[in-house]
């Protein structure tokens, strides 16, 4: 269960104040973290809890869903326990601003570039904050759920007409 | 022969724009360029099997000695001002063939980042259908080239600056 979890267990006695929610489902632990402490929370998990591998870094969009609009996913594995950690935190549209993750992890850096090019959050400190998929005059941010999928050029499409 | 033979057993007469298009046609020489799936298929047509070269047309790793490029694949915004470069380097005359849905029309990408068809930006002369094309209809397609290219009037007129290089329309 999640609340034996040895991630859980250390984060609880630690940043008892930080943590928003924490979550099972189908042996998948996630823990939801106020986002002021994150880069402390990322560090502890990688110093202390040897969370040493960043698999991968992303965000969601909840627009009219959620009152904070993004959500930014972290997928932790720790090579040497085998085992993995779901760190969740919500970023809102009117700060839409996080500390990078790069001074724990390198690999975030082209990670967070991704995550800024689609979605649109920035990343405090972050050593090359450029678009990486998208060419660098591109206007907009596709993955917000608010882009038009057919780009803001072209008449969305209706359906057949027939 | 029986006809009037003035000029001996060993010379042929025809016009100029035979023999200039019959020898383009005959060394149709395409760019190596592949953007999707659909290079797969190129790449089968161009093997031993559908064996492209016996209609002398052989792949050419530079755009400089190639006077047809088949746009293979989904061409992405990012990716027009690379395909409009290689075509600017290519010699006149030239040729663009437009393989597969997505090259023709965007295919199943309807989307932000997908250019709807490259005849948005270059003069398409085929268009082969088909998600990806089978060899076949890319061999089809080639052969449509070559008797496009027979129809063609003064193109070795127009290359020395005499005249207009005529192109009939598509019937």
């Amino acid at each position: 269960m999640a609340e034996n979890n040895r991630a859980v267990l250390k984060l609880k006695e630690k940043f008892a104040a930080s943590i928003i929610d924490v979550v099972e489902f189908r042996g998948e632990v996630t823990v939801t973290v106020a986002k002021d402490s994150i880069i402390e929370i990322l560090s502890f998990l990688k110093q202390s809890l040897q969370y040493n591998l960043l698999t991968d870094l992303t965000a969601v969009d909840y627009l009219g869903k959620k009152e904070e609009r993004f959500m930014m996913v972290y997928l932790l594995y720790s090579i040497p326990n085998k085992d993995r950690l779901r760190i969740k935190t919500p970023v809102t549209e009117a700060e839409c601003r996080i500390p990078t993750a790069t001074q724990v992890w390198k690999t975030a850096n082209w990670l967070e570039r991704e995550v800024f090019d689609l979605f649109g959050i920035m990343f405090d400190k972050h050593p090359d904050l450029r678009r990486i998929l998208m060419t660098d005059d591109w206007e907009g941010h596709p993955l917000r759920k608010d882009y038009p999928l057919q780009g803001p050029d072209r008449e969305p499409y209706k359906g057949r007409l027939s | 022969m029986g006809v009037d033979n003035p000029l001996g057993e060993n010379i042929i007469t025809t016009s100029l724009d035979a023999l200039v298009n019959w020898s383009r046609k005959s060394s149709v020489w395409p760019m190596t360029f592949g953007l999707a799936c659909c290079a797969i298929e190129m790449m089968a047509t161009g093997a031993s099997h559908n064996d492209l070269d016996r209609f002398g047309i052989i792949f050419r790793a530079s755009p400089r000695q190639s006077d047809c490029i088949i746009i293979a694949g989904t061409v992405t915004k990012k990716m027009l001002p690379v395909i409009k470069t290689v075509y600017e380097q290519m010699p006149e005359p030239k040729w663009v063939i437009a393989m597969g849905a997505c090259a023709c029309s965007g295919g199943i990408f309807d989307t932000y980042s997908v250019v709807q068809g490259i005849d948005e930006a270059l003069p398409v002369d085929v268009y082969i259908p088909g998600c990806p094309p089978r060899p076949e209809a890319l061999l089809f397609g080639l052969m449509k080239l070559q008797d496009k290219i027979m129809t063609e009037r003064n193109s070795f007129g127009s290359a020395i600056g005499l005249g207009e290089r005529y192109i009939p329309k598509a019937a």
